[in-house]
């Protein structure tokens, strides 16, 4: 779906982007991760040129993107910004038809489209007209999402789209984030710099350092694999609560013998299990065993 | 100080034709500016909100455009443009570029780029960036920008009156001429009322909110380019020559009142300053103008005077005069000055002018010269038993007098000299004088008469019989009204008359006034 060929990007003497590759599949939802300088938001705005690469190649769908007229690629790429970077002299109604309208949809259309999403993302009819400073900072990122979903394209592109809220928020979007069926076709690629955040909602990860790809693969792989001491010391803090999220139970599925599985998706974490038990008081059938399958897995992996 | 003691409201309510046409002319003036300059001022301001590079020139032009006093600034556009509308519009356009360029490139470079970078991303081209995004956030600032321009020009724009480009100033600009309040005021005050008026409209615009504002932006160009075209209502007449007359000419009773009066002359008329007025007859952009009779320039540009043959004009004999206790305080101060008494008559006068106002040659020089010819320079004294302060009004004339005045001083008196020399009209002269600001500045009898005085009618037509007459009657009033003392004429009077170009006089074969009203009633 999304091929990079030794991209590099240089301000002047300062290799931003060094020389990387990576892939990323249908449908996947591939994390850039690392701290910041280390070239992850430079990588991602190269994907829909808003920054021009200096070296390399990147191919969506097999086009390559650096000869395409660069208005028309970004019309079919969706784009999630930090401080939402939503129009406030636009109403929300406004905000989510901007592409729409470059697009020249007829407006009965666009506005059977908006009203759509607007119901998927719990928005009400009423902030339609509403402006985007009085509508609180989850509900702008909301709208922020639901612009760069509304011409429904192949590929979203979200730079650190839940940074500026709030930790209880936060979980909760992340939440509907996933639940999404919106999402669940879209091939997404996030940056961020919050390792929980990466390991809840990426399919794959790439933890960048210093311009480069230190190591790519699922947060498992990165967890019970690293590449090297940077990998280890990146994700050593609550490493035991990242284990518990990028473990599922489908990974678990030939130690589960007598666990009840009611209820429980095969990809739901270990992590999102043990939260679940909690709150039913302990009375299914299976915690101990979900346990000792899951620390059998880590020292498998680990091997 | 009128015999009638006119009010201001009854001085708006005579002349409100004139006024109503100097408002809609101002207005006019001010917006054609205004329109050309956000015709020209925003694509520079965005222009280098995308080439920042370009910025710190185009700034700092347009900031020392904005630092040129606006005299010289319109004095800049005469050999360019030549007078009238044209150079005015300009001048005021350059004065309001500054605020309206800087306006709009921190508008648009302020607007926050995480925006900018989701309008790009949502796949806008620059174009779509710029009238979607840019230009609506920065409304406001831009706003702003056009709001200062405006009042900026508005107050600019009395000025034009210097070039005879109309508006308020032409009556701000004859009252301090002729010394009459009310008049100043009939031009400041709506030219007052018209700055706060369209700042607080502005002011409104900008406080709308971000909604109603686009329709407003739209509106803007519009209702700018309406104000615009009052400029252009008043300009209806038509007249086979055309006369420059200075402000306080057009209000005097020696001026434009008697030419109308006395002698029935219609002809499409001008306001203009006298320091232009000269050039713009020698370029034939004006055809009679209201010059002074000895001035200098009426040599280097071949101009003559048509005779006053039924006799509005009064004498001008010029005279210092002085206040009567710096007599006392500088005893030998009388003495001093009346040496140059007589000694001064109307084609030497001419020729000294003519070497300072054609020549270029410095006012100091020619006073220098003239003293030595005849025999009156000594070398300064160096003394110091007190500072004689000299004035004087803006022409070249006066600043020659007062040169060899401050010279006369130096050489024969212990006294030093303080000059305040070009003092913008006989009011603000005479006031520094009352107001112990000046000892003493050259004048003429006329004036003294006719601006400062302002006797009745009938004591005026008694006294301008002779310039023996006029000069008794000046002196004994102001040592009894203002305890101002004339000492004796200089010699020569440059008294008020009309110019015409010596070779279109002959060809139409006008050599008096009303030789020209004669032809002029020609059809």
């Amino acid at each position: 779906m999304i091929l990079v060929r030794s991209l590099s990007k240089h301000f002047g003497k300062v290799k931003a982007v060094d020389d990387i590759s990576f892939e990323v599949a249908e449908q996947e939802t591939m994390i850039l991760l690392g701290t910041s300088g280390s070239g992850k938001t430079t990588t991602l705005k190269m994907l829909n040129r808003l920054i021009e690469p200096t070296n390399g190649s990147i191919f969506i769908n097999d086009i390559n993107i650096l000869k395409q007229q660069p208005e028309i690629l970004r019309r079919g790429i969706g784009y999630v910004l930090q401080n939402n970077g939503l129009f406030p002299h636009y109403t929300v109604e406004e905000n989510i038809s901007v592409v729409p309208q470059l697009l020249k949809w007829d407006k009965k259309k666009t506005h059977h489209r908006v009203s759509e999403l607007l119901e998927k993302l719990h928005l009400t009819k009423s902030q339609l007209q509403a402006y985007p400073n009085e509508l609180s900072g989850g509900q702008q990122q909301r709208v922020g999402l639901a612009r760069a979903l509304v011409a429904d394209p192949p590929v979203l592109l979200m730079d650190e789209p839940f940074g500026a809220l709030d930790n209880v928020t936060k979980a909760s979007i992340h939440a509907e984030f996933k639940a999404l069926d919106e999402l669940k076709k879209k091939t997404i690629i996030m940056v961020t710099h919050d390792v929980q955040e990466a390991f809840e909602l990426g399919d794959r990860i790439c933890l960048m350092d210093a311009g480069k790809i230190v190591q790519q693969g699922t947060p498992a792989e990165l967890l019970f694999q690293p590449k090297n001491k940077f990998v280890r010391d990146f994700l050593n803090e609550q490493r035991l609560q990242l284990e518990f999220k990028s473990v599922t139970l489908k990974d678990l599925k030939h130690q589960l013998k007598k666990f009840d599985h009611n209820g429980f998706e095969p990809d739901a974490s270990v992590w999102f299990v043990l939260e679940k038990l909690k709150q039913d008081g302990g009375k299914v059938v299976g915690f101990e065993e979900l346990i000792s399958a899951f620390y059998y897995y880590k020292k498998q992996q680990s091997a | 100080m009128n015999d009638q003691q006119q009010t201001l409201w009854d001085f708006m309510r005579q002349q409100s034709d004139k006024l109503a046409t100097q408002t809609l002319e101002h207005i006019g003036l001010t917006f054609v500016s205004l329109f050309l300059a956000v015709l020209v001022g925003l694509p520079l301001g965005i222009l280098i909100a995308r080439k920042r590079k370009l910025s710190g020139t185009v700034l700092g032009v347009a900031g020392v455009l904005q630092t040129i006093p606006s005299i010289a600034l319109l004095g800049f556009m005469i050999p360019l443009l030549g007078i009238g509308p044209k150079p005015a519009i300009v001048a005021l356009l350059l004065y309001a570029l500054l605020p309206i360029i800087r306006n709009t490139y921190t508008g648009i470079t302020g607007v926050d780029a995480s925006v900018k970078e989701a309008a790009t991303a949502m796949g806008m081209n620059q174009w779509q960036v710029l009238f979607k995004v840019e230009l609506p956030l920065a409304m406001p600032v831009i706003l702003a920008g056009i709001r200062t321009a405006t009042v900026i020009t508005v107050g600019v724009a009395t000025l034009a009156s210097y070039i005879a480009a109309g508006g308020l100033g032409e009556f701000i600009f004859g009252g301090i001429s002729l010394n009459n309040t009310n008049m100043i005021l009939a031009g400041a005050i709506p030219a007052a009322l018209l700055a706060i008026l369209f700042d607080f409209l502005l002011s409104r615009l900008q406080s709308l909110n971000l909604k109603k504002i686009k329709a407003a932006t739209a509106a803007l160009p519009v209702i700018i380019f309406l104000l615009a075209l009052f400029y252009f209502i008043p300009s209806a007449y038509g007249s086979k020559l055309t006369a420059g007359f200075t402000p306080e000419f057009m209000g005097r009773q020696d001026g434009n009142l008697g030419l109308v009066s006395k002698y029935g002359l219609k002809i499409h008329t001008i306001v203009i300053s006298d320091a232009v007025m000269y050039k713009a007859a020698y370029e034939k952009q004006l055809d009679v103008i209201s010059g002074y009779s000895t001035d200098g320039r009426l040599k280097a540009y071949n101009l003559i005077v048509l005779k006053d043959d039924k006799g509005i004009f009064p004498p001008y004999y010029a005279a210092p005069i002085v206040r009567d206790d710096a007599l006392k305080k500088f005893p030998d101060l009388e003495k001093t000055l009346n040496l140059l008494s007589g000694k001064i008559n109307d084609s030497i006068m001419t020729e000294l002018n003519y070497r300072t106002d054609y020549l270029h040659e410095s006012p100091e020089r020619v006073a220098k010269d003239f003293l030595v010819s005849k025999n009156l320079w000594r070398p300064e004294r160096g003394g110091n038993a007190g500072i004689v302060r000299i004035g004087s009004k803006i022409f070249g004339e006066q600043y020659i007098l007062a040169n060899m005045y401050s010279m006369l001083i130096k050489g024969y008196t212990d006294y030093d000299v303080a000059t305040k020399t070009g003092l913008g009209g006989t009011k603000i002269c005479f006031d520094a004088m009352t107001n112990n600001q000046v000892d003493l500045y050259p004048e003429y009898t006329g004036t003294g008469l006719l601006v400062i005085l302002q006797p009745p009618a009938n004591v005026v037509n008694l006294v301008e019989a002779s310039k023996e007459k006029t000069y008794d009657y000046v002196k004994k009033e102001f040592e009894k009204q203002y305890n101002i003392k004339w000492l004796q004429p200089i010699g020569f009077n440059n008294a008020y008359a009309l110019m015409m170009r010596q070779k279109q006089a002959a060809d139409l074969n006008v050599k008096s006034i009303t030789d020209l009203k004669t032809y002029l009633d020609k059809k």
